[in-house]
């Protein structure tokens, strides 16, 4: 599952990402994260059946999480089944059917990015 | 047995030609030989639906009161040509936005007038007896508009490169996202159902001849601009009305790190009119073979990795130097057979008739290169030819000394053999010595990773380098990686001389 988290920096910097690892004894992995002087965000991946106490921990710490139960967001209306997305992803989320429309395999997705600036028709978004 | 154009005419007005695509095309020859399918089908639909940056658009505005004689003109913030008077002019594809560079460019002009969508006009003059208004703001539709002419100098490129990327590092090109180290390949074009490729000869291609262009029906001009049949690389300006477009088959497109280009969707009929006919349109993605490049090499002639077949870009991966390489395309397949289907449809419903060129077209013609009346200055011309080098095993005490008593913030980290193997710079040796640590030696703190030029190379592409890398020398290197030279941010100081820019 996978979780973005929202956190402000403002006292005492807490380091709420390893506090929670320590408290919950649960193996957090960042998939991206951007941080800067006053705030934080970090997408997470944990393992489904921990999603909760994660999430409590991180809330009781001050942070705000939101689950993603969607990977990377696709606009059918701008796509034109070229398939430059299909050789960049890592998980191999993109295909052709048949008749060469463009399938998502999106279970797959871990919205590392790499397809949005790869897409010539801007089709491809991060779910925020 | 031949047909004639009147014939096959007359049978498309009476509703009874028999009309496939060029991908239906091999197999109807297959089962009923060549003899049999030039009995059998009267039109082959061909079709593509791919990046086109070669495009643009004739508008005509109409007299505003009073009237103006438009000098500089801008759609949504995108400056169109202002050289065709008074109220006339030309939006090229990849012309990008003042406002909001990559994003949105003179493809997105016209994908948002055939979408329906309102326009800015905005235009400057100096203003003239005849024509006294000197600046115009005023919105449009598509339908306000007196022509908007769509009129594209390269289209419809017979088939093209693939692209593949031997360097360490992403490269952002026309061919899309390059991934590093033969990372993944990428392809255009549409192989077996490309219209040209179904006509290689340019026995039915030429000027008048009827096309499908963006939902459109359009014409052939002529041949294209850098048009190259004779390697393959033929190509074919065109023209349609765009009010009477879809925007199912025109989409503006941003290759990411390269600009704004149109995703143009062309199809031409081809009658059959006799067995050469039927051969060419035979044509399957297998017989057409590409040259994969390595677009990791910024030059004109870049090197050869491989040839394969669209049936194998197509497949999803291809075989580089024995690994399996996924594929990209960059057009899409999906849009070419809907573009060949519809115009399959509009001829069987009698109202697109064929016509043979009026003007035919050079099918042996080859592009020349760029006469260049003076080369550029290359890293040889402004180099430093003296090198303070340093060996690895060499303390960084030394390396500190060698960089004072050189006057230099480089130094090229030699070994034994005298190849090059990392770099030095002031930076590096002050943070050494600012926080000292087990490092004592010039191989603990040394880059390993360096960026390096060539005695030939353009400046140009080492400027590029320098400023991608954001790092300020790059040492020069022979072809056994002995450092011959140094190139430094200060050296390109010798370009403002008056000796390169006059």
């Amino acid at each position: 599952m996978k979780l973005l988290v929202n956190f402000s920096r403002g006292k005492g910097r807490k380091p709420i990402i390893a506090q929670v690892v320590r408290d919950t004894g649960v193996l957090i992995n960042v998939e991206r994260a951007v941080i800067d002087s006053s705030e934080g965000e970090a997408l997470i991946d944990v393992p489904d059946d921990q999603c909760q106490l994660v999430r409590n921990s991180m809330t009781s710490l001050g942070a705000r999480v939101r689950m993603l139960e969607h990977g990377i967001h696709f606009n059918e209306q701008e796509c034109v089944d070229c398939g430059a997305c299909i050789s960049i992803c890592p998980n191999e989320v993109f295909s052709f059917t048949p008749d060469w429309k463009l399938a998502l395999a999106e279970e797959r997705c871990v919205l590392c990015g790499k397809c949005i600036e790869a897409c010539p028709h801007q089709a491809l978004m991060l779910p925020l | 047995m031949h047909k004639t154009i009147d014939q096959i005419n007359e049978r498309i007005r009476d509703g009874s030609a028999r009309v496939v695509t060029a991908e239906e095309m091999p197999a109807i020859v297959a089962e009923l030989g060549e003899t049999g399918a030039l009995k059998e089908v009267d039109v082959v639909t061909t079709g593509t639906f791919g990046a086109m940056c070669s495009s643009g658009a004739f508008f005509n505005f109409g007299h505003a009161d009073p009237p103006i004689r438009m000098e500089r003109i801008w759609l949504n913030n995108v400056e169109a040509y202002g050289g065709l008077a008074a109220v006339d002019t030309y939006i090229g594809a990849t012309q990008q936005s003042d406002t909001r560079e990559d994003q949105y460019g003179g493809a997105h002009v016209m994908e948002d007038l055939v979408a329906g969508k309102t326009i800015e006009l905005r235009a400057s003059s100096r203003g003239t007896d005849c024509y006294p208004r000197r600046t115009i703001t005023t919105e449009l539709l598509l339908e306000d508009l007196n022509q908007a002419i769509m009129c594209n100098p390269r289209n419809a490129y017979q088939r093209y490169n693939a692209a593949i990327n031997t360097t360490d590092r992403v490269l952002h090109t026309y061919m899309g996202t390059l991934l590093p180290n033969c990372g993944n390949v990428t392809f255009s074009g549409s192989g077996g159902l490309n219209p040209i490729s179904n006509d290689p000869k340019f026995r039915l291609i030429g000027s008048g001849v009827p096309i499908f262009l963006c939902g459109a029906p359009g014409m052939v001009i002529g041949e294209g601009t850098q048009h190259s049949p004779a390697g393959g690389f033929g190509t074919l300006m065109v023209t349609g009305d765009m009010k009477k477009m879809s925007p199912d088959y025109l989409a503006a497109a941003t290759m990411y790190g390269y600009g704004v280009t149109l995703y143009v969707g062309l199809g031409i009929p081809l009658p059959v009119l006799d067995l050469d006919v039927v051969r060419a349109t035979a044509v399957r993605d297998e017989d057409i073979s590409v040259d994969m490049i390595d677009y990791g090499v910024p030059s004109r002639s870049r090197p050869l990795i491989r040839k394969v077949t669209y049936a194998e870009l197509r497949s999803g991966s291809v075989e580089v130097n024995g690994e399996i390489v996924r594929t990209s395309s960059l057009s899409s397949y999906r849009r070419a057979r809907a573009v060949a289907q519809e115009l399959a449809d509009w001829i069987k419903k009698g109202s697109m008739t064929l016509s043979l060129p009026t003007r035919p077209i050079d099918a042996t013609r080859q592009v020349k290169p760029m006469h260049q009346t003076s080369k550029g200055p290359r890293v040889m011309d402004i180099m430093d030819r003296q090198i303070v080098s340093i060996s690895e095993s060499e303390e960084i005490k030394t390396a500190a000394q060698k960089l004072l008593k050189g006057e230099t913030n480089h130094l090229p980290v030699i070994n034994g053999e005298g190849t090059l193997v990392g770099i030095v710079t002031t930076f590096d040796v002050s943070k050494a010595v600012a926080n000292p640590g087990k490092a004592k030696l010039v191989r603990d703190i040394m880059k390993k990773k360096v960026v390096t030029t060539t005695i030939d190379e353009a400046v140009d592409i080492a400027v590029h380098k320098l400023e991608k890398f954001n790092i300020s020398a790059l040492p020069v290197v022979d072809a056994e990686h002995h450092v011959i030279g140094m190139l430094t941010a200060i050296n390109l100081g010798k370009l403002f001389g008056g000796r390169w820019l006059k």
